[in-house]
């Protein structure tokens, strides 16, 4: 199929009936059989699929507390270890083969075991999570694959076990925030600089409870990879979802999931937004954010000279293959400054295997940098570069909250991948642009 | 059901790594998970907090994280309630299904202080000062939360629907 047969079939040319319906209200109405069902209603749903990574410890805790032996279906169930993997202690040691154990027992084999990578990156990469369906995950940053048109939430552990007992669960559909971009990005702004763009516009509660739908021209340009970060960084804003609609680059991506109405998985044109904001592509700068609050988002030039000691690129935000090369870009044929640690964790080991063949893996350890296995790394502070007192990082992922990679008394900046290995071959927060040869 | 102890005044924003930082994640033993409650906000908190102990707190408070450990660690270290002016919603859901009343107040924040004796009343929706002096109407649980609280939390809900569905059968 050509890239114009594509968009022809995806486009919203097709002549389909309106139903005044966003795709928030489309995917849960259908989860709960409920196909009217409209912004404020609260449903019960029944999830096609379901995640949960080493709190699955705690979801299987409580399922033996309802003395129910396995889940309601064992095919629906994805578990991932990659939180604290391999493990950081005897703890978590004996909480990776409790959840072993029972994944074997209760027959569920969509389980990913240490290195395979991070949830939300195998959720995606490995097609599990589809368009049109709703997936809940015991995360926060389940929101991340709305980037294949799936409505992805995040809950908590006991909740995930009370979905695990009954096939079910209450949610509420929330009304959404449409956000579009008009214009043209400048070189060198990838697409966390747009969601830290757009978090330091709404604020960390800016899409409290809201589906953020990314939609219009803008997303031409912007690959799966990319949408997974705007869609992951959502939850910085109080998202409860988001999604990017399947479209040509969709198509283009994943022929064989392409499904066969797209319109099932894109707002109709008449629907109902909360509210629709417009950003200005020429208006974006690589961006930094930090320290303690990821709306702290603002231009790099006004936090340069930072001197850092750590440099982080990976995690469910920045871990892919796009960005380990927008990395070695800035990277090559130099070296990391001397009294800085440059850290690099692949989300996952197909990424991983990618950047070998293509040398990136090379680029990063000929300039000095670190790779670790592919998983969360030090993203939450549990190991892997965990941060000491005084110390400041500049990271690729999607918290900079004070005490979240280590000590209370540690500062960490957030930033793009390209940004980040920039800073780490000057010690110091630095403009990727530099590196790019980019003339400002 | 009624709440009473010390009000313990936070700001906006307290996120789930203040509430429970995540190198303290990997032991899941609610007295462990107690010992560092609010260690991010509050060097306090955790040696001073009674049963019963009142959080009343700005806006967003819980985002973040899903982890539940958040909630865990507050309610072990004896937490009765969270009154808050916005809740994150998995910090919330997370709250109700461990069966720790979460109520929304817009004016509790600037009008209770640390260390005041107060109750809730959920049943008329209220947070009161023990003297009388200050009082502040909360905003009503959802249906479908309150029904989850009312059992004590999803897991007893979630049994009492079986029983009774054992008992129709």
């Amino acid at each position: 199929m050509t890239r114009t047969d594509l968009e022809f079939k995806y486009s919203s040319s097709v002549e389909l009936p309106l139903t005044g319906r966003t795709v928030a209200e489309k995917i849960l109405g259908r989860a709960a059989n409920t196909p009217e069902a409209k912004a404020g209603d609260v449903l019960e749903v029944e999830p096609d699929l379901v995640m949960s990574h080493e709190n699955t410890f705690l979801v299987n805790k409580t399922l033996e507390e309802l003395e129910i032996g396995k889940p309601w279906d064992p095919e629906k169930v994805v578990v991932v270890l990659d939180h604290r993997s391999p493990a950081n202690s005897v703890q978590t040691a004996a909480v990776h083969s409790k959840i072993r154990e029972l994944v074997r027992r209760m027959g569920i084999s969509k389980f990913y075991d240490v290195g395979e990578g991070i949830c939300h990156q195998l959720l995606v990469e490995q097609k599990l999570a589809r368009p049109g369906q709703l997936v809940l995950g015991s995360d926060s940053h389940t929101t991340t694959i709305g980037a294949v048109g799936a409505f992805g939430a995040g809950i908590g552990a006991t909740d995930m076990a009370g979905v695990w007992a009954t096939g079910k669960t209450w949610l509420k559909v929330p009304e959404t925030l449409r956000v579009t971009m008009s214009g043209h990005l400048q070189r060198a702004v990838f697409p966390k600089d747009i969601a830290l763009y757009l978090i330091s516009k709404l604020g960390p509660s800016g899409a409290d409870y809201m589906c953020v739908e990314f939609d219009g021209i803008f997303l031409f340009d912007i690959s799966i990879s990319g949408r997974m970060v705007l869609c992951n960084m959502a939850a910085e804003m109080g998202a409860k979802a988001a999604i990017a609609p399947v479209d040509s680059t969709f198509g283009a991506w994943s022929p064989e999931c392409a499904p066969e109405n797209g319109r099932a998985c894109v707002s109709d044109p008449d629907a109902k937004f909360r509210d629709s904001i417009e950003l200005v592509a020429e208006d974006i700068r690589p961006m930094v954010a930090g320290p303690h609050k990821v709306e702290a988002g603002k231009s790099v030039d006004e936090f340069e000279d930072i001197h850092i000691d750590q440099a982080f690129i990976g995690s469910c935000t920045n871990g892919r293959l796009e960005d380990l090369i927008a990395a070695s870009w800035v990277l090559k044929g130099n070296k990391v400054a001397q009294g800085c640690r440059l850290l690099v964790a692949p989300a996952s080991r197909a990424v991983l295997n990618d950047a070998l063949d293509m040398g990136v893996i090379q680029t990063i350890l000929a300039a000095g940098g670190v790779i670790l296995p592919p998983g969360c790394g030090p993203c939450l502070g549990a190991h892997e570069g965990v941060l000491g007192p005084g110390e400041v990082c500049i990271s690729s992922s999607n918290r900079n909250f004070k005490g979240r990679m280590g000590s209370e008394e540690a500062e960490i900046y957030l930033a793009s991948p390209a940004t980040v290995a920039a800073s780490a071959i000057e010690g110091k927060i630095a403009d990727p642009r530099r590196w790019l040869k980019i003339d400002l | 059901m009624i709440s009473e102890g010390r009000v313990w005044t936070f700001g906006d924003e307290i996120n789930t790594d203040l509430i429970i930082p995540g190198r303290y994640l990997d032991n899941y033993d609610p007295s462990h998970l107690a010992k560092h409650a609010m260690e991010g906000a509050s060097r306090e908190f955790a040696a001073g907090v009674r049963p019963g102990d009142i959080i009343v707190a700005g806006r967003n408070f819980g985002c973040g994280s899903s982890r539940e450990q958040a909630v865990t660690a507050l309610k072990s270290a004896g937490v009765s309630a969270v009154v808050a002016k916005s809740f994150a919603r998995i910090f919330y859901r997370n709250a109700i299904n461990l069966g720790m009343p979460v109520l929304e107040s817009q004016e509790a924040q600037s009008s209770f202080s640390d260390g005041d004796r107060a109750v809730i009343d959920l049943d008329l929706g209220c947070l009161s000062s023990m003297d009388g002096l200050k009082k502040t109407y909360l905003k009503e649980v959802p249906p479908n939360a309150k029904k989850i609280l009312a059992s004590g939390g999803l897991v007893p809900y979630l049994r009492q629907k079986t029983d009774g569905q054992r008992k129709t059968q």
